[in-house]
């Protein structure tokens, strides 16, 4: 049953994605208007839960369907197989998971401005 | 259309591609694929092996790949597949190649087994014959699968099964379908529990190769999409049970 669970995992994670890339396409044309400066972006994100929380479940549920979604590829057209699918598929996700991560908890928590 | 003499290229061995020879086939003005071949056999090379059976498309034993394009010989005429006045002609694909034109079919068709593409009764000979409506939804659905001939036309068109051995393939998968809407069937959860698993229903990425080449004009892929669907519905009903 690990194939239907897999399946399903990224079917609701593409489910979950859709709204987050719409209102991360908007927030992007939003920003842009009238120029971009990592100050205004930092004035928005920093310490704001809504953000936080918005930018933080967009980097798991993307962390999970990527990963699935490679790991299929990597089967199918690179013919790995058995635990090194399995390890493939976690590094992939937990890759994705700490820079995603990353990102979201310098933009939220970051002391200011960098050079 | 007068042409007088086919160029026929025939792939031969399980190392099809380097195992290529030219025939000279004479041209009629009725002729299918199939009678190309029989021709080469008949006139031509008596060691050339090849399979058919009815001739009017009905066992599916005749499937090759002509012009790499997986087709029903018997069925298809010559003139729709030519090129010039020349065609190639080859084992079908993702099968092992026994000899020549003549491919090992068991893989095929133990996955329709692996897929329990086989009846599951509940009934004995002693119950009366229980009625058929056929005007249900499920029905009308099963009846959309059934003219399959097990050609596998559709399991040597669909990348997916170069790519992963385990997949259980369009048709097989299809007739998985067939049985979960049919009324006299009981193998619902063994059904389900089979086209879930490794190389199951969710492997297919629904490019559609085997509805566009099935000769019968069935449509394995939507019948496949029916299980998916019908799979992550009882997914949801057993996480709440
Ligand atoms: S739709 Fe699915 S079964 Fe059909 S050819 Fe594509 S992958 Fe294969
Ligand atoms: S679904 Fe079509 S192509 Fe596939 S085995 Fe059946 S008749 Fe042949
Ligand atoms: S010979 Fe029977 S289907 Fe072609």
């Amino acid at each position: 049953m690990k194939e239907l669970r897999l399946y399903m995992a990224q079917r609701i994670t593409a489910l979950i994605m859709a709204p987050f890339v719409i209102g991360h396409l908007a927030v992007m044309i939003y920003a842009i208007q009238g120029g971009l400066s990592a100050a205004e972006i930092l004035g928005r994100t920093q310490g704001s839960v809504l953000w936080f929380l918005f930018y933080g479940t967009f980097v798991v549920v993307v962390s999970i369907h990527g990963a699935i979604g490679l790991r299929v590829a990597a089967s199918e057209w690179a013919g790995v197989k058995g635990v090194a699918l399995e390890v493939f598929m976690w590094a992939v996700g937990l890759c994705l998971f700490y820079l995603g991560a990353q990102a979201v908890w310098a933009v939220t928590f970051a002391a200011g401005v960098g050079p | 259309m007068a042409l007088d003499v086919l160029k026929v290229t025939i792939e031969r061995g399980p190392d099809a591609a380097a195992a290529q020879q030219s025939f000279d086939v004479p041209a009629y003005e009725n002729q299918t694929v199939l009678d190309v071949v029989s021709w080469v056999q008949q006139n031509a090379d008596p060691t050339l092996s090849y399979r058919f059976a009815c001739r009017v498309g009905m066992c599916g034993s005749c499937a090759m790949m002509v012009n790499g394009v997986p087709r029903w010989t018997c069925r298809t005429h010559i003139s729709k597949v030519l090129d010039g006045n020349a065609v190639t002609i080859g084992p079908l694909r993702n099968l092992p190649v026994i000899k020549d034109l003549a491919v090992d079919m068991d893989p095929f068709f133990d996955k329709w087994v692996e897929a329990e593409g086989v009846h599951h009764g509940a009934l004995t000979r002693d119950d009366p014959i229980a009625p058929v409506d056929e005007t249900t939804v499920e029905r009308t659905t099963a009846n959309t699968g059934i003219e399959c001939i097990n050609c596998s036309v559709c399991y040597a068109a669909c990348d997916t099964v170069t790519a992963n051995k385990d997949y259980l393939g369009p048709a097989a998968l299809q007739r998985a379908w067939t049985l979960l809407n049919d009324a006299k069937d009981e193998g619902r959860a063994s059904i389900l529990d089979a086209v879930s698993g490794k190389g199951g229903c969710h492997t297919c990425h629904s490019m559609g190769s085997c509805t566009a080449y099935c000769p019968n004009d069935l449509d394995p892929m939507s019948a496949i999409a029916g299980l998916k669907r019908e799979t992550a519905r009882s997914f949801f009903r057993r996480g709440r049970s």
